[in-house]
């Protein structure tokens, strides 16, 4: 099948079965190792990816999905400097194995889409469909809240 | 504190990990990341059985598919064809038998995935079904199904008994005493990243093994027997890992990579684990039975303690021995005990595999013990914390097996910060203004971590630092980051003696042919053992730096030169040259340093087997913590919520307060996940949570922020004074929370994980 999509900026046509799964296309024949696969079933959020703005699962999103879709991946979201998430996730320590943190990251960025200034409870149920084993999440959220403060001394 | 950017990093702020901006960005590449040029895939037909006799493999059609480029047997293996430590069992593929639902039969490679399929769907095993075991108590009766036939012992693994005193004596003197039967049930590891790597035969005949491993050095070795290949020609390479938790203490694919390598033509093979797959085939914390016997003074001092401890560790012994005898060694907890009797049992059974987690048998025996110990004090008439206060232990006492504490012992300020904490003082009004159908306990729980391999394997790690052409230092890591800040921890203890920032350095991750052997990621010896011997290195490269100074410039007397940002500076004459202009002009030989650091021992002797004390007892070095947790019961639906978590901890000084919470808090949310949610099923060999949906982990709306004090202290022998504790945070939730639902609802729980069912059932019939 023949898709056209958008991947981080690049428009791509690529002709690929069509059940062929997002996180394999990704990966496999992007390079895009980023976006991480850590269940295959849509119960991590390790790959978590932008789909027109909103996070998805691309675990569960088959090659017919992304015709006509803007892709960002974790290597497309701030490819030049880091992103203030990114930022506030090294500085307030949010990262140790790091195999959920492209997922969580991008979670993030949706969640301070929607609700620009979460709270703490808000951060944490907008984070909850992605796990992370290695933190207790408490510095995952410390990073989140600090990018809702920093926006808050901007404004 | 936090480190100033272009300023040498300070022993006891917090600096931003090294591994962050890789990790933030997508761009640091895990062992599950690579796909090199002309890849075949691996794929492993395993064992739908618990225990079978193999009478034959027929693969002939699956090797006919189109696009298979081999179906591999344990007739393809020329070695042992068996890896595990200390009891080499398990075979990379299985010969005879299968023992487990699971157990790899047969690997095939493949040009894609479609094709791996295929072919796998084709390979035909005859079986002749034995009769399973699947039960500790079972497997040790006679006429039982052996799994391993023609071996001493038959299905007991190891058993061990470890006294002091008389413990007759000590219960006819005891004024109260409890006895209590304790159930744990398995814990999945559950790394994001599952077991992957990719092995290649280079063109000059290295087998390279990249994988996710905390055991790089070990691996090399045991697939190298199990293979019959050369070891000094296998290399093993061990990028960052996607978490590891013990999980990846030892060989996982490592054997299959290996294997496949040798008969892919020259291409690397990759082997990705799938969620299912691993949770079926990977180690997991072992299920355990254990009994405490305890009994008390009147006035509340401990005094006699039976525990008997049951570990079934699956079809393969893993680290099942060290993992019981771990546990074992903190039977007593953190207090003084005058007679003790400790006895352990490990067990083969038909189900999978237990082995390293997380704190080696710990959390198993201390769910009881601090039960029990909390039931004692109420007996006595003595609140839980002046109990345990009361009888723990301090530097220079023996424990309840007899250690002598000889090093930092700091249970008791520990305790002492639990103590002044409002959570504490100020528990009975918040118990008291419980909304209608919640009830409020309050619980608390103390635990210790012993450090390192014990008394007879040397501890040793190996550090090197090399300065580049463009004047950078290069670090060589020789142990496993899996996720813990390990590497990062490097830069900050070389830039702080170096006097250089933190990104002056890089860093190198552990590759048995370029770093010095260092041993495993384990046993929360990663920093102490790597730190003291990179301390050295740095250390010694100074000296080098001052001497070649003193070369340059005469006028320089080295005794007084100290070193700054990018320069020397002599201080006598305030006077400074560019160090840059001094690294430059070392010899190859003066730019590379390396050392080697072995840790210290605990030398007492021990009326024990002598495999008890190979296998890590007694320890040198503990690390403690006291643990309070305030919990809410719904009456209706049985739920729990954590309401606040505070955790003291004593890891001797802290050299990055950042990492420190990072492991504390960490260390705590896996320790809830076992108390409340993480029930990993099996019924008759067969797994039955196979996913995150069966297996529920804490997601961000399960844990409470925590509340963390390291207590101060200082533990003479450590890198600037820190003590591992990895492991120490995960055992003590458990406990903890069962105290507290204890408080609150009256009603003692015998089995984990502390479900809504159970403690509806528990409260129902009143089995407190």
């Amino acid at each position: 099948m023949l898709i056209t999509c958008t991947i981080n900026g690049k428009r791509i046509t690529l002709d690929v079965p069509s059940d062929r799964r997002v996180v394999d296309i990704l990966r496999e024949d992007f390079g895009l190792t980023g976006t991480k696969e850590a269940c295959g079933a849509g119960e991590c959020g390790s790959c978590t990816i932008l789909v027109n703005g909103e996070s998805k699962l691309s675990c569960l999103m088959v090659a017919a999905q992304l015709d006509g879709a803007d892709i960002i991946t974790i290597e497309g979201f701030s490819p030049d400097e880091l992103h203030p998430i990114q930022e506030a996730f090294i500085e307030q320590g949010a990262i140790q194995c790091g195999f959920c943190t492209p997922g969580m990251v991008l979670a993030a960025a949706d969640l301070l889409r929607r609700i620009p200034h979460p709270s703490r409870e808000e951060i944490r149920a907008g984070i909850s469909g992605n796990l992370c084993r290695c933190t207790g999440y408490q510095k995952i959220v410390d990073a989140i809240a600090s990018v809702r403060l920093k926006q808050d001394n901007h404004e | 504190m936090k480190h100033q950017e272009d300023k040498p990093a300070q022993i006891g702020e917090s600096l931003k990990r090294a591994d962050g901006f890789g990790k933030v960005t997508g761009t640091e590449k895990y062992a599950a990341d690579l796909y090199p040029d002309n890849l075949v895939i691996g794929g492993v037909v395993r064992s739908p059985y618990p225990h079978a006799r193999i009478r034959a493999i027929e693969f002939s059609s699956a090797a006919q598919v189109s696009g298979v480029i081999a179906v591999i047997t344990h007739e393809h293996i020329s070695g042992t064809n068996r890896v595990g430590l200390p009891e080499r069992d398990q075979p990379i593929l299985a010969d005879d038998k299968v023992r487990y639902i699971g157990d790899p039969v047969v690997l095939v490679l493949a040009e894609n995935k479609q094709v791996l399929r295929e072919a796998m769907s084709l390979v035909q095993v005859e079986y002749e079904i034995l009769p399973p075991v699947f039960d500790s108590d079972s497997a040790l009766q006679e006429g039982a199904p052996v799994l391993h036939e023609g071996r001493d012992g038959g299905n007991l693994l190891f058993q061990a008994d470890i006294k002091k005193g008389d413990i007759e004596t000590g219960f006819s003197e005891s004024a109260f005493i409890l006895e209590e039967t304790f159930y744990t049930p398995y814990q999945e590891h559950a790394y994001l990243e599952t077991e992957v790597g990719v092995g290649r035969l280079t063109e000059d005949g290295i087998l390279e093994i990249t994988v996710s491993t905390q055991t790089p050095f070990r691996d090399g070795r045991e697939v190298a027997d199990a293979l019959g290949f050369p070891q000094e020609k296998v290399r093993v390479i061990a990028p960052y890992l996607g978490g590891a938790f013990g999980g990846k203490d030892g060989i996982t694919v490592q054997g299959l990579l290996g294997i496949g390598a040798l008969y892919s033509g020259g291409r690397p093979v990759k082997i990705y684990t799938s969620r299912e797959e691993s949770f079926i085939s990977s180690t997991k914390r072992h299920p355990a039975k254990v009994t405490i016997k305890m009994g008390c003074l009147p006035d509340g001092t401990l005094h006699a303690l039976y525990c008997s401890l049951l570990f079934d560790t699956g079809a393969y012994a893993g680290l099942g021995t060290p993992v019981l005898i771990h546990g074992m060694n903190h039977a007593s907890g953190v207090y003084r005990i005058t007679h003790t009797e400790i006895t352990g049992k490990a067990v083969y059974t038909n189900n999978p595999v237990s082995s390293a987690f997380r704190a080696f048998g710990i959390p198993q025996v201390i769910f009881g013990l601090e039960q029990v110990v909390d039931m004692l004090a109420q007996k006595a008439g003595i609140d839980p914390l002046t109990f345990r206060m009361m009888n723990a232990v301090h530097k220079g006492d023996y424990n309840g097996l007899g250690i002598f504490m000889s090093q930092s012992t700091g249970i008791s300020s520990c305790l002492a910060t639990l103590a002044d904490h409002p959570l504490w003082k100020e528990r009975d009004s918040w118990i008291e203004s419980a909304p209608p159908f919640r009830k409020r306990g309050v619980g608390i729980a103390a635990n210790s971590s012993g450090m390192g391999y014990g008394p007879v394997i040397p501890d040793t790690a190996g550090a090197k630092i090399e300065i580049l052409p463009d004047g950078r230092f290069r670090i060589y890591g020789g142990i496993v980051d899996m996720g813990q800040g390990n590497s990062s921890t490097s830069i900050h203890i070389a830039s702080s003696i170096l006097m250089q920032p933190p990104d002056r350095f890089e860093l190198i991750q552990p590759d048995t042919h370029r770093c010095l052997p260092s041993g495993s990621a384990s046993a929360s010896r990663t920093t102490y053992t790597f730190g003291n011997a990179l301390i050295t290195a740095a250390e010694e490269l100074k000296v080098r730096i001052f001497k070649k100074a003193g070369e340059l410039y005469p006028h320089f007397n080295t005794d007084t030169l100290t070193l700054e940002p990018d320069r020397v500076l002599h201080t006598p004459d305030n006077s400074c040259v560019p160090l840059q202009e001094i690294l430059l002009r070392m010899s190859e030989s003066e730019r590379t340093v390396t050392s080697t650091w072995t840790a210290p021992t605990n030398n007492q002797t021990f009326d024990i087997p002598g495999m008890v004390r190979i296998l890590g007892f007694p320890n040198l070095i503990y690390s403690y913590a006291a643990h309070l947790a305030r919990v809410e019961v719904n009456e209706l639906t049985g739920q729990v919520t954590i309401d606040s978590y505070l955790a003291c901890t004593d890891a001797g000084n802290i050299i990055n307060p950042q990492v420190f919470e990072q492991q504390v808090q960490g260390a705590i949310a896996q320790g809830i996940g076992y108390a409340l949610y993480e029930d990993f099923i099996v019924r008759e060999g067969q797994v039955i949570t196979k996913n995150f949906s069966t297996y529920i982990l804490p997601t961000s709306l399960d844990i409470p922020d925590i509340i963390s004090h390291a207590v101060s202290g200082y533990e003479e022998t450590g890198p600037f004074g820190l003590k591992g504790m990895g492991e120490l945070g995960v055992a003590t939730p458990l406990p903890c929370i069962a105290n507290a639902i204890a408080n609150c609802t009256g009603c003692r729980l015998h089995q984990s994980p502390l479900t809504p069912e159970r403690i509806l059932t528990a409260v129902k019939e009143r089995r407190c």
